[in-house]
């Protein structure tokens, strides 16, 4: 029996963690980890109160970070298999176990919870669509790979995947297509899963404003540039030094 | 050069030298960084006790004027200084991460216990 858990970054979810424990609780019962990116509100006394362990970062390092402490964290207690899932409620959990199913039989080495293959659940904005499609192209073009929802952060993977974002080139900014075409150039296979993912319940995004828009394609481009450049073993070498 | 300019650049760079001393020694600057400064005072004093160095790269590089050259050197040597502490705060930007992640993983461990033992439902 694999050793399996969830990690989910949160900051200032003090208003929705509680309600995303307790669901994901009604679907596994596989260890959960709350990294508390240094909220400012009541986020780590909701998670402990609903019964989760948090990891509390000391103050606000951003959504990247949060989501390495987990893969750090889990690395370090010899977990074998990791479910990562929005601390805001956007991801619906019933799909955990199928995850866990698909990871667990060896089918692949990360599984991707895709909005658009599920029924329904709710439309992204028009500039989102835009920037996925971009994205999906990319990923067409590169890595001969068909991927509908590259920017998902609903995410199952293996030990050998994780291990490799514990090192410091796992992009922190902005962890999307570039980390996806980076598994796929190191020959691992990602696949998608159908999931309902509902809109964020106060409106928030990572990338509300146009100058973050900008920064987040321009870091984007760059790192998908840099991971082409970059030899296939690369990332593979520095992950074993871990 | 002019006597009168002469004294007056190394008078300037023996200023500069006690100020990097002076830093080093109150522990203001590392000698990690001062090396640096203290290496421009050094290639300051020889252009100016050897003005004609100035006026032979002046002509390998094509500068009509010499002060022409000092700007180049002066803005590259400003441009290379900016690289050299960018990369420094890049690598105290891990560091940092690094340490606070370590933080989070031995805080947790210490108010809640080994994640293994704790029963999630």
């Amino acid at each position: 029996m694999k050793k399996k858990c969830i990690i989910i970054p949160a900051y200032n979810e003090g208003g929705n963690i509680a309600n995303v424990i307790q669901e994901i609780k009604k679907v596994t019962d596989v260890d959960l980890f709350i990294i508390d990116d240094g909220s400012k509100d009541h986020t780590k006394k909701m998670a402990k109160q609903a019964g989760a362990y948090v990891i509390s970062h000391p103050f606000n390092m951003g959504y990247g970070v949060a989501l390495q402490t987990g893969y750090k964290f889990a690395l370090r207690n010899n977990y074998d298999i990791l479910l990562q899932i929005d601390g805001d409620g956007q991801h619906i959990p019933d799909m955990i176990p199928e995850f866990f199913k698909k990871i667990e039989s060896g089918e692949c080495d990360v599984l991707i919870g895709s909005r658009f293959l599920g029924k329904g659940g709710y439309n992204p904005r028009l500039l989102k669509k835009i920037g996925i499609f971009l994205f999906k192209v990319i990923i067409r073009l590169i890595n001969n790979a068909r991927i509908t929802d590259p920017t998902s952060g609903y995410q199952c993977m293996t030990k050998e995947v994780f291990r490799i974002f514990t090192d410091d080139s796992f992009p922190c900014d902005y962890p999307d297509t570039n980390i996806i075409v980076r598994l796929h150039r190191m020959g691992f296979i990602v696949k998608e899963l159908p999931v309902t993912m509902r809109e964020n319940p106060e409106g928030r995004s990572m990338h509300k404003g146009t100058l973050t828009l900008m920064y987040y394609f321009f870091t984007m481009f760059l790192s998908i540039f840099i991971s082409l450049i970059s030899s296939k073993n690369y990332y593979k070498k520095k992950a074993l030094d871990i | 050069m002019t006597l009168l300019q002469k004294l007056f650049g190394i008078l300037t760079v023996l200023t500069i030298f006690w100020i990097i001393i002076q830093l080093v020694k109150k522990g203001k600057l590392r000698e990690e960084y001062s090396w640096l400064w203290l290496l421009t005072g050094l290639i300051l004093i020889i252009v100016v006790l050897w003005y004609d160095l100035l006026l032979i790269i002046s002509k390998l590089i094509g500068a009509v004027y010499p002060t022409t050259t000092l700007f180049i050197f002066g803005i590259v040597f400003l441009i290379l200084l900016s690289l050299h502490f960018a990369i420094k705060i890049s690598h105290l930007t891990y560091e940092v991460k690094n340490l606070a992640q370590k933080i989070s993983f031995l805080e947790a461990e210490n108010e809640q216990g080994d994640p293994g033992d704790k029963p999630v439902s």
